[in-house]
């Protein structure tokens, strides 16, 4: 994985903030939205093509829903293609990502603040 | 010496982070992603997460006076009036270095880094033996990452917590007289502001 296939992708898909030099983030979660689907592309999971319609239904739909469209939700949208196209294509489904979700939290919850936070078999209900 | 109370007691993850957790874990396990491979890709826009942020903060700073009187009694407030940082989170507290005392922060581990001004943090400085040493032996990891402080100088460590983040404003380097805020921000490194590094000289390259 390189600066060349990011540049690549930051040039099929519209509206990715970006520098001179290639993406910019606001946030480690939005770099690590970025390089998952970077790397499921890689895979063969998608097209950037596929990508690039998908996230802007994602848009739409969140601009019907009352999205301001100020750049600043970019990530949030790409987060939610990227679980849309992951339940598409039977990665996997809404009702698993919620689970990881939630187990997720759990783990948040019991894990003293300062130490790292680990996924543990008993975090799912 | 280290200021290393916990008052809150347990981690917290937004929101959006549980989300982006939950697809890394699925896709981890069914063999799509890597977490040393998406790793690789963040690391290689590290700098390119914020920082400039924080870089501005103390620029102006250095500058102005009063921005600095008012960024240290009340971090979150003045950076808000910056304009450029959409959210700093409730509690950003600015501590400032003096030749007495040079500040460093630990903890990255969850919502407690302040991203929005530093970036992302560096993959060394969410190691556990670096927490762990860096409060109880502050000057060692220093040498560590080649920063030398002179014997008498303080080495205060504040730990984050869930309601308060640190923000180290660094020393204005010589030199830099009658510079503006743009060409001081460019001396400004993450890791000044997380009082691992100084930051750059002038006329060094960057």
């Amino acid at each position: 994985m390189d600066a060349a296939a990011a540049r690549e992708a930051t040039k099929a898909i519209p509206g990715v903030p970006r520098d001179d030099e290639g993406p910019v983030f606001r946030a480690p979660w939005e770099a690590q939205a970025f390089a998952m689907a970077l790397t499921l592309h890689e895979r063969g999971l998608f097209t950037w093509s596929e990508w690039a319609s998908a996230l802007a239904s994602e848009i739409k739909r969140a601009q019907a829903a009352g999205d301001p469209d100020t750049g600043e939700t970019y990530y949030r949208h790409w987060l939610a293609t990227l679980e849309n196209l992951v339940a598409a294509k039977g990665v996997a489904s809404t009702a698993t990502l919620h689970r990881y979700r939630d187990a997720w939290d759990h783990a948040a919850e019991r894990t003293p603040h300062g130490a790292p936070i680990e996924l543990m078999p008993g975090d799912f209900g | 010496m280290s200021d290393h109370d916990h008052r809150h007691d347990h981690s917290d993850l937004s929101e959006t982070e549980l989300r982006v957790r939950a697809l890394e874990t699925i896709l981890t396990e069914k063999g799509y992603v890597e977490p040393a491979a998406l790793d690789a890709i963040i690391q290689a826009y590290e700098t390119k997460i914020g920082p400039h942020n924080g870089a501005q903060v103390v620029a102006r700073a250095w500058s102005d006076p009063a921005f600095k009187k008012a960024l240290l009694e009340d971090g979150t407030k003045a950076v808000s009036t910056l304009g450029h940082v959409s959210r700093v989170g409730d509690h950003l507290v600015v501590v400032e270095n003096t030749p007495q005392r040079h500040n460093m922060v630990v903890c990255t581990l969850c919502s407690c880094y302040p991203w929005e001004v530093l970036g992302l943090p560096p993959v060394w400085y969410k190691a556990a033996p670096y927490r762990s040493r860096a409060v109880k032996d502050p000057r060692g990891v220093l040498a560590d990452f080649g920063v030398t402080l002179p014997q008498e100088t303080e080495i205060r460590v504040w730990d984050s917590t869930a309601e308060t983040r640190f923000l180290v404003l660094p020393m204005r380097p010589k030199g830099t007289e009658g510079w503006s805020e743009q060409q001081l921000a460019e001396l400004v490194t993450r890791d000044s502001m997380i009082g691992t590094g100084f930051p750059r000289t002038p006329g060094a390259p960057s």
